[in-house]
């Protein structure tokens, strides 16, 4: 019975998780427990899942015995299992961190509602990822980025409640154009099965109004994955949320936006567009110039939340580049990239917010000397900045290392030029930090601070571990990006 | 089951324990890993092993032949007298760096492909920093900041290469390379600095010194000497290394010569002996391939025994400077013997190690018909004499008293500088064992009358004029100086030349540099001005202003499409 309900378990239980966590008004150690023992539910599921499909199957779902395509679909194939471990996986490991991290930023009167509003993130996210229905996406769309705004809106500075109200109207904004676009494609096929658009799409894919639905996808998924140059909500509402939040975000929010964008162009689209249309080109213009604009901003900022947030949007301009070479080794470079980049922005958010939990700042000249006091959390920040920059035996040298191939394929020298030479100002960004942190003394008469406490270390250096660890063997990640490509590569 | 790992994985995965472990079990326990990474050596059979496709390309990680035995063995070697010579020295950053350093150039060493050689090289220099940081100067932190840049340096160009080369021959095996190709100058490149070529040489005089007494001898033995490897096993014969050998054996002569600081002189001189070695592989013949490896081995014993009796003196009188030196002999007598059997051996005096693989090079030299570099090779073994054998010993255990009384080295510094040079005798007696080890069987017989007669000729004028110059007071006099080499060239007349000359030939030169500056600063504001916080990439926009943006994204995308 279990077996059977497994592709609906992971986005159900967290979703009626939720206003359970409403009665934990009182007791936000409750609630934390409730959003943890749900958060590794949902990651064994999808361990299953992934176990099931990695034969090469894809399962799906009919919900309430309505058979597609009048009822909804869920469809767990390669890709989708992979992104589900990834953000059921992150999401159970900055739950085991969250505790005293949420407890030190966030009012405890409000506890609760965070961890509800968490758990509505975790369902929506993974119900994208999960469902075949290109309406019902839109659905988990909205429950996830309503949560998402209440969740950054939590932050500690008054500052956050203006990012969290940036980030809803244009949010909104994406989700809208998402919508209107999924609304041209019914209005020409009559349908909204993934499965069963795939089919009908071809024929008019010749048609202005296709033409136009491609185009608000694109525009509308683009802003919510932080997509240059209409990322902008996204330095405000990762500075100013709360660390656990910006942690978690950082490491599912903006992938599975990813992964909604290689949905519609590889699975309805068959890859068509890129043939017929200049996608590609678009993207990867734009992406270039995120990746080296981008990181170039990174470097004068003195927030160092902030500058992880200019971070990532150039890394995404990684993904997008992958996503946009419309070939096998790109595509699994671009797929590779979405796990490795939530280990590594995962770990170094999470250290952030063992910094944050000691000295209550993240600038970088409060950090000086940071390293003499809290080895551990530093040496973490170090790692995954390692990770970030593409040094060997970490993740971000394995991602880095196949985009190159990718573009090396192609004969395109000036892109590989282009990855080496941001990979550089990425040192330099990561860099000033650690410069700071460990070569500058601490300031005379600072506060003593000690480690943060061992409920964040250690979920921390599981991702930090993680990062080496799949930096060195890549069997799982690179196999599962290669075959997840190749399936959506051949159709 | 200990087979399987890979020789220097053992050192590396050992040093991370060290930090964790009390310091009465840590020498012992650091003294163990080289141990038993030398009998698994010689344990393994030829071969390779740890083979592995990666990104579909074949990856050996450990490949086990007679050229990667030499070097591996004598790293070895080097790792147990290091460690010996450290066990009083309690500092964490130093031991752990050090093991996971050598470990790292041992594991180099056994690198079947470009890959794995990539990720041990980047290894030791990241590592080796460690070390020199571990000097605990201001002036050590700068060194081995400069010193990082290079090496990473190095090892950004191997990989560079190694990619052009794959791309060329779709295999990244690391064997011949030879300098057809683009890719082969990469990796050139890439060995030349870690094997301090001329000019780009000065990270070596830079940052070895700077190191603690122990940390200098632990760095002198490994980076260099993987990079000759490195050489032997991918330029043999490349006629094009000769002469950077050559230069490379005589100009940094000149330098040890007026160089005050000792530990200096002998950094220089490691530089020169390299030399012979590069000279040895560009010649490529079996007898030079032979005599630059088995060069390569006794130079890491004699150097590291000449820098240990170094350290010594400036662990107890906290100078290496012959200026402030003299007359220790009284009270440190054994180091003094240690370091005159060290110099003799690097002077290559006959019954000593020099002697017996240097004149393999010279020989091969001579046989191969290449005059010229014979000739300065000749030169610049008399001026090893000269400058590593003859001030080495002279100024820190003889010239004028210093009035220094100093306690004899410790125990354990004394049995690494004993065990180092037994070795050196033992190999200059009776190189057998030696030879035998060498990547080609060896027919060249050392001790004929006239190797031995034009050696002591060579050795004796040479003596004989520094002891003229002594007498005559031509000698150059131990000053207290700063010698300036090539590097002054990029740090400091870089930076005043261009104020010089601008100030010299007038104005108009003055409007050019005006400009240069100016433009740069302006690229500078320029990137500030968009991408700094107010930038127009990074302010916070308003939401109008960000509504607009996405409007226009979105008609860049319908235009394109209908287009």
């Amino acid at each position: 019975m279990i077996s059977a309900n497994l592709p609906i378990l992971h986005v159900i239980v967290p979703l009626i998780g939720a206003p359970l966590g409403l009665m934990f008004r009182r007791s936000p150690t409750g609630a934390w427990l409730l959003a943890l023992i749900i958060s590794w539910f949902t990651l064994a599921d999808s361990l299953a899942l992934l176990l099931i499909v990695s034969g090469g199957e894809a399962v799906s779902y009919e919900i309430g015995d309505w058979a597609a395509p009048w009822g909804i679909e869920y469809r767990v194939d390669m890709l989708a299992a992979y992104l589900i471990v990834i953000v059921s996986g992150i999401g159970a490991v900055t739950m085991l961190y969250a505790r005293q991290s949420v407890e030190a930023e966030i009012p405890r009167d409000r506890i609760y509602l965070f961890y509800t509003m968490y758990l509505l993130t975790l369902s929506g996210l993974l119900g994208i990822a999960t469902t075949g229905d290109t309406f019902n996406l839109f659905v988990f769309l909205e429950i996830s980025s309503l949560s998402t705004y209440v969740m950054v809106s939590l932050g500690a500075e008054r500052r956050a409640l203006t990012a969290a109200f940036r980030y809803l109207v244009l949010g909104t904004l994406g989700a809208t154009f998402y919508v209107i676009g999924v609304g041209l494609m019914y209005q020409m096929t009559g349908t909204l099965n993934m499965a069963d658009l795939v089919n009908r799409l071809p024929e008019v894919a010749e048609t202005r109004t296709i033409l136009a639905a491609v185009a608000f996808l694109t525009v509308g998924i683009g802003l919510k994955l932080g997509l240059f140059p209409v990322h902008v909500w996204l330095p405000n509402a990762y500075t100013y949320a709360p660390s656990v939040v910006t942690a978690f975000l950082a490491a599912t929010a903006t992938k599975v936006a990813v992964y909604v964008l290689v949905r519609i162009y590889y699975t309805l689209f068959k890859g068509g567009v890129f043939e017929t249309l200049p996608v590609d080109e678009i993207l990867l213009a734009l992406s270039i110039v995120a990746i080296v604009a981008m990181s170039a901003v990174a470097i004068f900022q003195t927030n160092v939340k902030r500058l992880l947030a200019y971070s990532s949007v150039a890394q995404i301009g990684y993904m997008l580049i992958g996503i946009s070479l419309a070939t096998i080794t790109g595509l699994t470079a671009g797929i590779l990239h979405l796990f490795n980049h939530a280990l590594m922005k995962g770990a170094l958010f999470l250290a952030l917010g063992c910094v944050f939990f000691r000295i209550r700042s993240v600038n970088v000249d409060d950090m000086a000397g940071l390293a003499k006091v809290m080895p551990w959390t530093m040496a973490a920040f170090v790692t995954g900045g390692l990770s970030l920059i593409g040094i060997p035996l970490t993740v971000g040298f394995v991602s880095k290392w196949y985009l190159i191939l990718a573009t090396l394929e192609k004969e395109w020298w000036p892109l590989a030029a282009a990855i080496l030479f941001s990979s550089l100002l990425a040192v330099i960004y990561m860099w000033r930090v650690i410069e700071v942190a460990y070569f500058r003394e601490r300031p005379a008469g600072a506060v003593s601070i000690g480690e943060a406490p061992l409920a964040m270390l250690v979920p921390m250096w599981v991702l930090v571990g993680a990062n080496v660890y799949f930096g060195i063997d890549t069997d799982l990640t690179v196999g599962t990006a290669r075959a997840a490509a190749a399936l959506l590569m051949g159709g | 089951m200990i087979a399987s790992i890979p020789p220097g994985l053992i050192m590396i995965i050992g040093a991370v324990l060290v930090p964790l472990l009390p310091s009465r079990v840590r020498g012992a326990y650091m003294l163990a890993l080289p141990l038993i990474g030398i009998w698994q050596l010689f344990s393994l059979d030829p071969g390779s092993y740890g083979q592995m496709t990666l990104f579909g390309f074949d990856l050996v990680h450990v490949r086990i032949d007679k050229l990667s035995i030499v070097f591996g063995a004598i790293f070895y070697i080097a790792a147990i007298l290091g460690i010996v010579y450290a066990l009083h020295n309690d500092d964490r950053t130093e031991q752990t760096a050090s093991l996971a350093y050598m470990g790292a150039a041992i594991g180099a060493t056994f690198a079947g492909d470009l890959i794995t050689l990539f990720v041990y090289w980047e290894l030791t220099a990241v590592t080796s920093v460690f070390i020199v940081w571990a000097g605990k100067t201001e002036r050590s932190y700068q060194a081995g900041m400069r010193y990082l840049i290079i090496q990473v340096l190095s090892g950004v160009l191997l990989a560079a290469g190694a990619v052009v080369l794959a791309k060329e021959t779709g295999s990244f095996a690391f064997d011949f390379i030879g300098i057809e190709s683009l890719g082969g100058w990469l990796v050139l490149a890439a060995f030349g600095i870690k094997c301090a070529f001329p000019l780009l040489h000065n990270w070596l005089q830079d940052s070895y010194p700077e190191a603690s007494p122990t940390g200098t001898v632990f760095l002198s033995a490994f980076t260099t000497k993987l990079a000759v490897y490195a050489l032997a096993r991918g330029y043999p014969g490349t006629e094009m290394l000769i002469w950077i050998g050559i230069v490379m054996s005589a100009w940094p002569i000149f330098y040890a010569v007026i160089e005050n600081d000792l530990r200096r002189v002998l950094a220089y001189s490691l530089n020169n002996q390299l030399g012979f070695m590069v000279a040895g592989v560009g010649i490529g013949t079996e007898l030079a391939i032979n005599g630059a490896a088995g060069h390569a081995f006794a130079h890491i014993l004699y150097k590291a025994l000449l820098l240990m009796s170094m350290g010594a003196v400036l662990h107890r009188t906290g100078t290496a400077k012959g200026s402030e030196l003299g007359g220790l002999y009284r009270t440190m007598p054994w180091t003094t013997g240690f370091c005159i059997i060290g110099a003799a051996a690097a002077s290559a005096f006959p019954l000593f190690s020099g002697f017996v693989t240097k004149t393999m090079i010279l020989t091969a030299a001579a046989a191969e018909g290449h005059l010229v570099p014979y000739l300065v090779l000749l030169f610049s073994s008399a001026a090893v004499f000269y400058h590593s054998g003859i001030k080495i010993p002279y100024f820190a255990f003889f010239a004028q008293d210093s009035g220094k009384r100093p306690d004899e080295a410790p125990p354990n510094m004394l049995i690494a500088m004993g065990l180092a040079a037994a070795a050196c005798v033992g190999i200059g007696v009776y190189p057998d064992p030696l030879y035998a080890m060498l990547p080609f069987p060896v027919t060249y017989v050392p001790y004929t009358t006239e190797h031995v007669i034009s050696d002591l000729q060579l050795l004796m004028f040479s003596a004989l004029a520094f002891a003229v110059l002594q007498r005559t007071g031509l000698y150059p006099p131990e000053l207290r100086s700063t010698v300036l080499d090539f590097d002054w060239v990029y740090r400091r007349l870089g930076r005043d030349w261009a104020v010089f000359l601008a100030e010299r030939t007038g104005n108009a030169l003055r409007t050019v540099y005006a400009d240069f500056g100016g433009m740069l600063n302006r690229v500078i504001d320029a990137v500030f001005h968009y991408h700094g916080p107010k930038g127009l990439l990074a302010r916070t926009q308003e939401i109008g202003q960000a509504t607009l943006v996405i409007t226009v994204v979105l008609a860049i995308f319908l235009t394109a499409f209908y287009l």
